[in-house]
């Protein structure tokens, strides 16, 4: 039997989001940006499309992910989709003032060049409303600082996909020490060996497992943070 | 005599090789290093060691790797005198080599395959981190291993995003043959990469094999 065809422009609202979460799922970009454009059309607002029928979306497949249902090629088909829905809402986010939950520099440690999960985490961030400054692959300790001291972000977060690369990441922190500014950012560390024991040893304030582990332990601590600056 | 066939790859990346023979040391490794360490036993004599291989395709998940080494240590403990795992640390964080100590069997120093094969004294001092490595075995289990996992069996346009950050496709060569070379030439040419061949042998592997008496 012949798939039937769905037209997206017929669908109702609550229908075309659920259909929208099945095309991100699905790595489908055209359907994505087609989606998010009815949407548009049909007087929502970007935020909206972006958390309803992107982030939601999106949080779906990172869990698939994590229980070991989809593997990487499916989840990088479907962060392209979702980028191309975003890449259509980020100006008209920035022109409806969209809320905006904090800063975060992220890049890969030193000698690491594995940036598919980091690359994953800032677009989630970006999703949940975050301003991500990305410092790309292979990151030394002097880079990292300089843009901590440049930015002012809330949040530093380091990735790292090697045994050999991960302790680097106690490097920077334990530099970000000795300089005296540890305690004015949140240090998110991640990657696939990296487990929560790890993180506590070298000093971050958390291990996030993914992408949208990522984006609530942000949300938790930038907020714990505003709530003890204004105290 | 003829010599015991060698096992076959498919077998060894998605099932594995249950423990055969009547030593008194039972080495748990990974499949990708059957031949390999059926070979030294061959070449020396090493009577004294059984084999077990965990599914090579354990490294897909490398937090797999340590539970299912645990269930195989407890499985044949008490069947032998003492246990060595076949295993660097692979991805694991160290939850590998921490969940041997406390089981108490040894296992290979390193953080993987590619350094103990190379030496890892030489393999740390290179710090050659745009390589993607692979050794006699990937190359022959390439699509296996790598190309259909990564999807670009059916999504080619991943290429660039995965493999995008890498310089060059080393071959790090447990064997002389002129066949895999060029598998491995393809490989790289299919992966966009440059290539280089680097003969390693076994590396540190034989050592750590030799030490248990």
């Amino acid at each position: 039997m012949a798939d039937e065809d769905i037209i997206l422009s017929e669908l109702p609202d609550d229908e075309l989001v659920l259909q929208m979460h099945d095309d991100l799922y699905d790595g489908l970009k055209d359907e994505i940006e087609e989606g998010t454009r009815i949407l548009l059309d049909r007087g929502w607002t970007p935020y909206d499309v972006l958390t309803q029928a992107l982030v939601a979306g999106m949080k779906i497949v990172g869990d698939d992910f994590r229980d070991g249902i989809l593997f990487v090629p499916e989840v990088l088909l479907s962060a392209n989709a979702m980028k191309s829905g975003m890449t259509i809402l980020k100006p008209l986010l920035a022109e409806t003032g969209a809320p905006r939950m904090g800063k975060m520099v992220i890049g890969t440690v030193k000698g690491d060049i594995h940036d598919i999960g980091k690359n994953l985490v800032a677009m989630m961030m970006e999703g949940a409303g975050f301003e991500v400054l990305d410092l790309g692959i292979n990151n030394s300790v002097e880079k990292y600082l300089e843009a901590l001291e440049a930015e002012q972000p809330d949040i530093l977060g380091m990735s790292a996909l090697l045994t050999t690369t991960m302790p680097y990441m106690k490097v920077v922190i334990d530099t970000m020490k000795e300089k005296g500014m540890r305690e004015d950012y949140i240090v998110l560390v991640g990657g696939a060996p990296l487990n929560e024991e790890f993180g506590r040893a070298i000093g971050a304030d958390a291990y996030c497992r993914d992408a949208a582990v990522a984006v609530e332990t942000a949300k938790q601590l930038v907020a714990r943070k505003h709530n003890q600056l204004s105290a | 005599m003829t010599a015991d066939p060698l096992p076959v790859d498919e077998v060894l990346t998605g099932g594995g090789l249950a423990p055969e023979g009547a030593g008194r040391i039972l080495l748990i490794a990974c499949g990708a290093l059957a031949r390999e360490i059926l070979d030294l036993k061959r070449a020396n004599g090493w009577d004294h060691l059984d084999l077990q291989c965990l599914p090579a395709n354990l490294h897909l998940w490398p937090d797999r790797i340590t539970l299912a080494v645990e269930a195989a240590v407890k499985e044949h403990r008490a069947a032998y005198d003492r246990i060595f795992v076949v295993y660097a640390d692979c991805g694991t964080g160290g939850l590998l080599a921490a969940k041997c100590a406390e089981l108490g069997v040894e296992m290979v120093e390193g953080p993987h395959c590619y350094s103990f094969f190379e030496g890892n004294e030489a393999f740390a001092e290179r710090d050659e981190f745009t390589a993607f490595y692979l050794t006699d075995f990937l190359v022959r289990q390439f699509d296996a291993f790598v190309w259909r996992p990564m999807g670009l069996d059916r999504h080619p346009e991943l290429r660039d995003m995965i493999f995008g950050n890498y310089e060059k496709l080393v071959y790090q060569a447990q064997t002389e043959d002129p066949a895999l070379d060029a598998k491995a030439r393809d490989c790289a040419d299919r992966l966009g990469l440059a290539y280089e061949r680097r003969f390693t042998g076994y590396g540190d592997l034989t050592g750590a094999l030799a030490r248990l008496r």
